[in-house]
């Protein structure tokens, strides 16, 4: 009875939520509502019983992408353009028609899908043994789609150098974002101080528990990005320029390596099959470079492209 | 109803006074300041009762620890936020050192 209950009142809130976002004139409500919509689905994935989404949505959905949009915003206003003109009739009605028809063919696949069957989830089970993982989300994740995986991290890269193009030339070679000022010993710089040990160990560990328990190297990432982020809003840490090689390596290692273990997965017979004796230590270093990777870019988009001139 | 779910409903019970006393004093109080120690006043207690209260339920010592863990984040989290969104919301000749 109250389960019940609690997930119906959890879809109307999140519905209310999401309309209160998209509807809402103001700015910087609307981002405000986009991260509480983001929580709220990360409570709702955990009522479905799929934790390692509810985790990438509250760490990613609603921590890194608010983040992203907090900054996008605050850089609006830098640039005065407080009230853009509101869009013609023609555009408008262009969105609605995308948008209706982007939610009829997501109605259409869910009327499509059997109401009692679980998709995939026996094959998955079958084969777990030989996965290496006893996570079956990691097993899809890693092992059974890893092109998925694959793509998902490449495309960060793809995004990350779109961030970065966007710099002027006399800025290029300097570092990325405005400098940062904070009392140097001011609240927000002794809490930056005290919090990386405790985040480093704990993004290490949702990281290294991913094999058996919901958690993976985006989930973690964005923890050991946010560690990061935080020292350098606290002006402890300069970022670094992007046209260092350290930088350019650090974010290309973990998506080269995926690549690499694939590539020779593909000259034994399949691209990025995994032989079952050695499954579980080639995860680990996957997710491992992965992590890296992931974390420095995360933490590069929001940092965003350099916009200060090199010493 | 045993000893313990009788335990776990009164603690949450009160967690959960607290959430909707900060709640109303964030819709209800004027000003920003007073606003802001409602929430992260009333919302830390609240929490800590409703973590005190789920630790009967839990299935092991370790997943309380966690919990604990948890809460103590939230609560160094909060008061770190509330200082500095106090302090930036603050008249410019009111903090000696900006």
């Amino acid at each position: 009875m109250i389960g019940p209950a609690f997930d119906l009142l959890l879809a109307l809130i999140v519905i209310a939520v999401a309309l209160a976002a998209t509807l809402g004139r103001d700015n910087f409500g609307a981002v405000v509502f986009f991260i509480v919509y983001g929580s709220l689905l990360a409570v709702a994935w955990t009522r479905l019983g799929a934790v390692d989404v509810a985790l990438a949505e509250a760490a990613i959905g609603a921590g890194l992408t608010g983040l992203l949009l907090v900054g996008a915003l605050a850089r609006l206003s830098r640039l005065e353009v407080f009230s853009p003109k509101p869009p013609g009739a023609g555009a408008r009605a262009l969105c609605a028609l995308t948008a209706a028809s982007v939610a009829a063919v997501v109605a259409y696949a869910l009327t499509g899908l059997d109401p009692d069957g679980g998709g995939l989830t026996e094959t998955v089970a079958a084969d777990l043994d030989r996965s290496g993982v006893q996570n079956p989300v990691t097993a899809v994740l890693l092992n059974f789609r890893g092109y998925d995986t694959l793509l998902e991290s490449i495309v960060l890269l793809v995004v990350l150098v779109g961030v970065w193009s966007l710099a002027q030339d006399r800025h290029w070679g300097g570092a990325p974002g405005l400098a940062q000022h904070a009392r140097p010993d001011g609240v927000l710089a002794t809490f930056a101080r005290a919090l990386p040990p405790i985040g480093l160990l704990i993004g290490v560990y949702v990281v290294w528990v991913g094999t058996s328990e919901p958690g993976g190297a985006f989930q973690g990432a964005t923890i050991l990005a946010a560690v990061w982020l935080l020292a350098a809003m606290a002006g402890l840490t300069d970022a670094p320029s992007v046209t260092r090689r350290s930088v350019r390596v650090i974010v290309i290692a973990g998506p080269a390596l995926f690549l690499a273990i694939g590539t020779v997965g593909a000259l034994a017979g399949t691209f990025l099959a995994l032989p079952p004796d050695h499954a579980k230590r080639l995860i680990q270093v996957i997710e491992a470079g992965l992590t890296i990777s992931i974390a420095a870019t995360l933490a590069l988009l929001v940092l965003g492209f350099p916009q200060r001139a090199p010493p | 109803m045993s000893l313990a779910a009788l335990f776990t409903v009164v603690f949450t019970s009160a967690g959960l006074f607290f959430f909707i006393a900060g709640a109303v004093g964030m819709i209800r109080f004027p000003d920003m300041h007073s606003r802001l120690h409602a929430l992260t006043k009333a919302d830390n207690l609240g929490l800590g009762l409703i973590v005190i209260g789920v630790m009967p339920q839990v299935d092991r010592p370790v997943t309380a620890l966690k919990l604990v863990f948890i809460w103590a984040l939230a609560l160094v989290a909060s008061a770190v936020t509330a200082q500095l969104l106090a302090r930036s919301a603050a008249p410019p000749d009111l903090c000696e050192d900006g």
